[in-house]
């Protein structure tokens, strides 16, 4: 067996033990769904942009992704506080192989996360355009999910202590959240609120994620993948960097 | 198998390791003692490939851990001084992610787990999350598990740390026996002054990051002129008390302590 493989078994596993842990992590998704979804429907149907809830479904998914992905990237603290860590790191395996089998194993666990809040929102009643539109949505969450499990390995290695963690939670998740579009459409904003929000990776997984189940775009399709690709791949980069300069 | 000379470790301006030299042989019980803040750890570091001396030269069975990282990560194991288990999987599935970090072949790793298991009296025990175990159980777990790959030697930085004294007869049994079957090397470090005059062949005690005595613990009685190793160690490293600094690690494990008992 490989070493990646067995790392990215070890984040998976982990992953599917903490049964509470999921059912919690499906409130908020929901919360969101009900509250916005039902309560703001009317005025945006009334603004004539047709349904919320066909709406903000693909950004609530994007959402529990990034949250699911900077967590387990940033859990690198936890392992690195209370040991594990540093098993891994004395081990005669180069450094970058034990990143990505990290890395890959908390992007599995956040794409199944957004997997069960899209099984929620079709409960709630979204209904994707055709059913093949699917598998291309799953490919933009692994783009998601990847990215931001990178950039949250490389914060992990960079904090030290649980004091940053509430730092990068309102500093850095959140506006990434609000400002991608999630909750809003991204047509019309005024100038320098658009580009702010344009500076916002999830901005682009949420818009491709809308563009493949629902058939609106905001940037089109091309422009959405190669962004993410293009930002996964430096986060990755920036990821192992940081990883790499670790010390016990 | 351990060579060390002139040994120097700087942090900025504070010597931590000022110019060590010892030497440990192939098959032997070296415990390394001091108060804390001596140096230990920080030498077992550069013995473990974990920090690069400032100075002096390190050989471990015949290579420097400085430029040679990886062949000298597959000759030793460690058991840290802090746990380094991941709690929320089974005491098998630790073992099997240690088994292919350190490249052991499939059959010979389900062999030598079930092997080492049943010897550390983990074997009935093996599909349970290891976050049910009790601190001698993963003390055990933690040095079966650093056996592994059939290091040459082992580094166990105070494995018996919060252990009761049950538990700590037990490990020490352990050890011996595995150094006996499988001539490993075992370096070890502890407070527990009883335990290195029991198993030790040879006892370095380091202070202020100097070695100041080596040799076996009836030769330190003797130097000393005292009846036991625990007046010895006090007569070479006075009785101040070393105070050492609280990182942000202990007061995190401090409070996941505190959280795992309210639930």
């Amino acid at each position: 067996m490989n070493v990646i493989y067995i790392l990215w078994l070890r984040e998976v596993r982990r992953y599917f033990r903490s049964r509470a842990q999921i059912v919690a992590s499906l409130g908020q998704p929901v919360l969101y769904l009900v509250a916005l979804g039902f309560g703001m429907g009317p005025i945006f149907q009334k603004a004539g942009n047709g349904s919320y809830l066909q709406f903000m479904a693909p950004g609530v998914i994007g959402m529990s992704v990034l949250f699911m992905s900077i967590f387990s990237g940033i859990s690198l603290l936890f392992d690195r506080q209370f040991g594990f860590l540093k098993e891994t790191l004395v081990a005669p395996v180069p450094r970058l192989q034990i990143m990505l089998g990290r890395t890959l194993g908390s992007a599995t666990s956040a794409i199944v996360q957004g997997t069960l809040v899209f099984i929620v929102c079709l409960i709630a009643g979204f209904r994707p355009q055709h059913l093949a539109s699917i598998p291309l949505a799953f490919c933009f969450m692994a783009m998601i999910a990847v990215m931001f499990t990178a950039l949250g390995t490389a914060i992990g290695s960079l904090l030290t202590d649980m004091q940053g963690f509430q730092l990068v939670m309102n500093f850095l998740v959140m506006p990434i959240y609000f400002l991608s579009g999630a909750l809003y459409p991204l047509n019309g904003l005024p100038r320098v609120f658009g580009f702010i929000t344009s500076l916002d990776p999830l901005s682009y997984g949420v818009d491709g994620l809308r563009t493949v189940l629902t058939g609106s775009t905001h940037f089109g399709l091309a422009t959405d993948a190669s962004v993410l690709v293009c930002i996964a791949l430096l986060f990755i980069g920036l990821g192992s960097y940081f990883f790499s300069r670790i010390e016990l | 198998m351990i060579r060390v000379q002139n040994l120097v470790k700087k942090f900025g301006d504070f010597e931590a390791v000022k110019d060590i030299s010892f030497h440990v042989e192939r098959g032997e019980i070296f415990a390394f003692l001091g108060p804390n803040g001596a140096g230990k750890t920080t030498t077992i570091k550069m013995l473990t490939t974990l920090l690069k001396p400032t100075g002096g030269t390190v050989e471990i069975d015949g290579l420097n851990p400085a430029n040679a990282q990886t062949e000298v990560r597959k000759r030793f194991g460690i058991v840290f001084q802090d746990p380094s288990l991941d709690s929320e999987l089974t005491a098998y599935e630790n073992m099997e992610i240690h088994a292919v970090l350190y490249h052991v072949p499939r059959a010979q790793r389900i062999e030598r787990t079930e092997r080492l298991m049943k010897l550390f009296e983990l074997w009935d025990r093996r599909k349970d999350a290891v976050k049910t175990f009790s601190g001698g159980m993963k003390r055990r777990l933690e040095i079966a598990r650093s056996m592994l790959h059939t290091p040459k030697i082992i580094f166990l930085d105070e494995p018996t740390l919060g252990l009761d004294p049950q538990s700590r007869n037990q490990l020490w049994t352990h050890v011996k026996h595995l150094n006996e079957t499988e001539r490993v090397t075992v370096f070890l470090t502890t407070h527990y002054m009883e335990e290195a005059d029991r198993v030790a062949q040879r006892i370095a005690i380091i202070d202020h990051g100097r070695v100041v005595a080596l040799g076996s613990s009836q030769e330190l009685k003797q130097q000393t002129s005292t009846a036991t190793l625990e007046e010895a160690f006090l007569a070479l490293t006075g009785s101040a008390i070393r105070d050492e600094s609280g990182s942000a690690a202990d007061a995190m494990r401090q409070m996941a302590q505190m959280w795992g008992r309210k639930r």
